[in-house]
């Protein structure tokens, strides 16, 4: 966090740059999965890569417009990896189109990028101080619950997806509610714990040194915890499982700063672990799975994608085959569980520590922006996003490369699907509302919501 | 809050390097292992994504690869067919690859080094890289007659098998190489696996063992054949030359201590009045006359001599050769079969084709090879054969008077005249192998031509074929007349 400019700087000709950066890479990393595929360039190459370096550009401009301190590099790293992410969804489509079952998904998730940018905007219009979210605590308590359990509520054909009962469908309309209520859950997280750190932080008694909560201050840990091993039990949901537990005892440790709460945590997470290996059967079969992935009764049929995944990454080697000269297509569901193992196998290891340097740069940004940030509220907001963000990634992408039991995550910004990519679009805008707000000169800063309120009414 | 805050991207920070250690460890630790995991298609893919080169004889390809519109976007055919099968191999997604497909594959896949520079400007030009092309040693007419003769040959139990090779003596070029019965490549090599599969298991199952190449990779007891390793023993020997002196030829040869006896083929009696000269008793294949030889020249003499031949070298050619051997024994009635191909003697047609050969090229085995050159996409020669001599198996002087012995062979009175070309000496020797007790004899004929300057040598087995000079010595003779255009 050297480069940290001086409060108050606005460096958006810094942003200018690195966007049209984002968007050169893209182009180069699209031509050349052309010329590998055809040995021609695309076709539609000036008028896709003048469309994608406007929306670029008018997203930039948005950003110009309504948070105009907030950190340059975040929307150039999203831009680029949303990028990338629409060449290897429309690479994973040429590799489709000489055999009977076509996909056309690049276009699609085009689509999905513009909605999730209109999204961005909007939060960003609407939220003109993170603040307000405080006051919505509740609200996105309830949202965030309703939203998680309709899945479990809706009869299995209108939730589940391949064995996950993670969707809202209703015909070819689909979407993973998980993703927004995500979001919904941190905020109330955020709102929750500013209010009640004060008495989460009462020292009980010490153990070993460290000072414990009263046990009657259990309640809301024992709640989340039960939570989370609700999803994992009633939707099959081991991903999102963990990602809401973890981020709810992060946010717990860092509101209250007592660490017998991580520790709690990790105890409650054993435990949770443990019975869901012994008791649940497909999260049994998940960690066989992830011990074995190439043993003979597991690799034709239940470990063949991870199988088929690792072998991928084995082929990448260092440098990689080349965009659109190795054979991604091979492993099941390339386009989103296993868009690191496309990565890895087709941009080696080197792409994939590229783009994971690139998501670590988001991370670090959104901690930096929430150490900046003078309020509470936007503290446990910025660190319950950011962490949430390097959590899914870390789960993501160890499942993807066998360093933990793979799970049902995408990973942000490259995977293909509206939802995911929508909500990912709505993280980055709190992100940059909380860092516009940490790196405003406190002359322009509003003093309170209310305030904030009075000044768009003298507008 | 702020030290928290920064504790949490400590935690990140670690998180996100063991994401980077665990990769580091798939993508370059694991990596050769989990690229050669038999599961990991993702190999023979890249190979069948870009053209395989083809296998030519005589500027026609026998094997190619053909543009299709499946996911593999080539498909490996066998204009060959069959009557190619023991020398292209199969190139298959099941059940990998044999023959030449294997042996060359580097050559054909693209992938040898030799192709370095070419792989090298496709990258930079964008070109598809393409496989180099393996040109074969196989004369087409010989092979093709090789084939149907065999084809045409007799059969036991309803199986029909034997093997021709045919060489170039003077370089060792294999002019022909078949083996029966055989299979159609096609048929194995598709892309659907279910039919491959099928395919497949159909092949293994049939009682005459198609994927078996018997030319170089079955052992075969040699029978009379071998009569020409044990004159050539004897003329090296120096106490002997074709006329003189005269060997004992009696009707039955009996040894001390045992009830075991040695007599000649159906108990026939050899001409002369029980003694004959060294070069009849190879023309009638006499086997109580040789029978004695090899004991009074000895096991070690004639092993030396089988050696000099190439018996007990391993070889490629560039498919691998089974070796051929020849067990030493001091038991006298062992010793005495082991001399007229019996007891543990076991060839493959082509190390007795070799034999041929050898005698043919004034005692110089020529290391025999299949592969003519190998050239490069553009056509561009990578490699050529140079021959090269293999061994030394008799002197110039031996080898001139085994020619004029086996001469004989052909020449009426001898057992192998239905391998006679008008016009043309041919120098030969029959073989007829007993085996398995109660089943009929192997035929075996080993010949070449013409004997003043032989350009080919030929031997053929047929399996059960009864007597060799009527079930294989025709089969020679022709496979001697496609090389030889016999008026």
């Amino acid at each position: 966090m050297s480069v940290a400019a001086p409060l108050g700087e606005k460096r958006r000709a810094t942003e200018l740059i690195l966007v049209l950066f984002a968007v050169v890479l893209t182009l180069v990393a699209f031509t050349s999965v052309s010329a590998a595929y055809t040995n021609k360039l695309p076709s539609g190459l000036l008028q896709d890569g003048l469309g994608f370096a406007a929306l670029a550009i008018g997203t930039h401009l948005a950003v110009r417009w309504l948070a105009p301190y907030a950190d340059p590099v975040l929307l150039p790293a999203v831009i680029f990896l949303n990028g990338l992410g629409l060449v290897l969804i429309h690479r994973l489509d040429l590799a489709t189109l000489t055999t009977k079952h076509a996909t056309h998904n690049a276009p699609l998730q085009l689509v999905w990028t513009v909605i999730g940018i209109i999204c961005f905007v909007a939060v960003l219009y609407f939220i003109r101080d993170h603040r307000q979210l405080e006051s919505l605590t509740y609200t996105a308590m309830a949202a965030g619950l309703f939203l998680l359990v309709i899945p479990a509520l809706l009869p299995a054909s209108h939730s589940t997806v391949n064995g996950a009962r993670i969707w809202i469908r209703f015909g070819s309309f689909s979407i993973q509610p998980g993703e927004i209520a995500k979001m919904l859950l941190e905020v109330f997280f955020a709102g929750y714990l500013v209010r009640k750190r004060a008495v989460l932080a009462l020292a009980g008694r010490k153990v070993a040194g460290m000072t414990m909560p009263r046990g009657r201050d259990l309640g809301p840990v024992l709640v989340a915890w039960g939570a989370s091993l609700l999803i994992l039990t009633r939707e099959s949901d081991l991903g999102s499982s963990l990602l809401f537990f973890g981020i709810f005892v992060v946010m717990l440790y860092v509101a209250t700063t007592r660490r017998s709460w991580l520790l709690i945590g990790i105890v409650l997470f054993l435990f949770g672990s443990l019975g869901a290996y012994h008791f649940i059967g497909h999260v049994h079969e998940r960690v066989q799975i992830w011990l074995h992935p190439l043993a003979p009764k597991y690799i034709t049929g239940d470990s063949y994608q991870l199988a088929q995944g690792l072998f991928g990454q084995a082929t990448g080697g260092i440098f990689g085959t080349g965009l659109g000269q190795g054979r991604p297509d091979l492993v099941p569901f390339a386009n989103t569980d296993f868009i690191g193992s496309t990565i890895a196998e087709e941009l080696g290891l080197a792409g994939l520590m590229a783009v994971l340097t690139v998501y670590l740069l988001i991370v670090m940004r959104g901690i930096r922006a929430a150490i900046g940030t003078k309020d509470d509220f936007g503290k446990l907001l910025g660190v319950g996003l950011s962490f949430g963000f390097a959590l899914q990634i870390f789960v993501q992408l160890g499942g993807v490369t066998r360093l933990i039991p793979l799970t049902g995550l995408t990973l942000p910004f490259l995977s293909y699907g509206g939802s995911s990519l929508i909500s990912s679009w709505i993280l980055l805008a709190l992100l940059l509302r909380i860092s516009d707000a940490a790196r405003q000169p406190a002359s322009e800063l509003p003093q309170s919501p209310d305030e904030f309120a009075t000044m768009v009414v003298k507008r | 809050m702020n030290r928290q805050l920064k504790q949490v991207a400590v935690a990140i920070l670690a998180m996100f390097g063991l994401l980077l250690i665990n990769s580091n460890i798939v993508q370059v630790g694991q990596a050769s292992s989990l690229r050669a995991n038999p599961h990991n298609v993702r190999v023979l893919y890249g190979e069948y994504s870009h053209q395989r080169g083809p296998i030519v004889v005589a500027g026609q390809s026998v094997a190619k690869s053909v543009k299709t519109h499946d996911s593999l976007k080539y498909l490996r055919t066998y204009p060959g067919g069959a009557e190619y099968a023991p020398v292209t191999g199969y190139y298959s997604l099941v059940y990998s690859s044999s023959g030449i497909e294997q042996a060359e594959n580097s050559t054909l896949a693209g992938t040898s080094d030799q192709l370095f520079f070419h792989r090298i400007s496709d990258e930079i030009t964008g070109r598809t890289p393409q496989g180099g092309s393996v040109d074969l040693t196989i004369n087409p007419d010989a092979q093709h007659a090789a084939y149907q003769g065999l084809a045409s040959a007799p059969s036991f139990n309803g199986v029909r098998a034997g093997a021709v090779v045919a060489l170039n003596p003077q370089t060792g070029a294999i002019l022909a190489m078949a083996s029966y019965p055989s299979y159609d490549p096609s048929q194995i090599s598709g892309h659907n696996t279910k039919t491959d599969q099928a395919a497949f298991h159909q092949i293994t199952h049939d009682p005459g063992d198609p994927l078996l190449n018997r030319a170089v990779n079955q052992s075969y007891p040699p029978g009379s054949t071998f009569k020409v390793i044990t004159s050539a023993t004897a003329l090296s020997s120096g106490k002997y030359t074709p006329s003189q002196p005269l060997i004992p030829a009696p009707s039955k040869l009996t040894f001390n201590n045992t009830t075991h006896t040695l007599s000649n083929f159906q108990g026939e009696t050899c001409p002369g009045s029980g003694q004959i000269t060294l070069a009849e008793a190879l023309k009638v294949s006499c086997n109580t006359a040789f029978g004695g030889l090899g004991l009074k020249l000895g096991s070690d003499a004639i092993a030396k001599q089988a050696a000099a031949f190439g018996f007990g070298k391993h070889l490629t050619i560039p498919i691998g050769v089974s070796d051929s051997n020849y067990v030493k024994t001091s038991d006298p009635p062992l010793l005495a079969d082991s001399a007229i191909g019996q007891y543990s003697d076991s060839v493959t047609p082509l190390q007795m084709a070799m034999v041929a050969a050898g005698i043919a090229n004034h005692g110089i085995v020529m290391k025999p090879y299949l592969v003519a050159d190998t050239k490069a996409p553009d056509a561009s020669v990578l490699t050529r054969a140079r021959p090269q001599a293999f061994s030394q198996a008799v002197s110039p002087g031996v080898a001139s008077q085994l020619t004029t012995m086996m001469e004989g062979v052909t020449q009426p009175g001898g057992t192998g005249t239905a391998a006679a070309i008008s016009g043309i000496p041919v120098a030969a020797k029959t073989g007829t192998a007993e085996n398995v007790p109660g089943q009929p004899t192997h035929a075996w004929f080993i010949a070449f031509a013409p004997a003043t300057h032989p350009t080919v040598a030929v031997a053929v087995l047929v399996e059960h074929g009864g007597v060799g000079g009527v079930a294989a010595a025709p089969i020679a003779h022709t496979v001697m007349c496609a090389v030889l255009s016999c008026p």
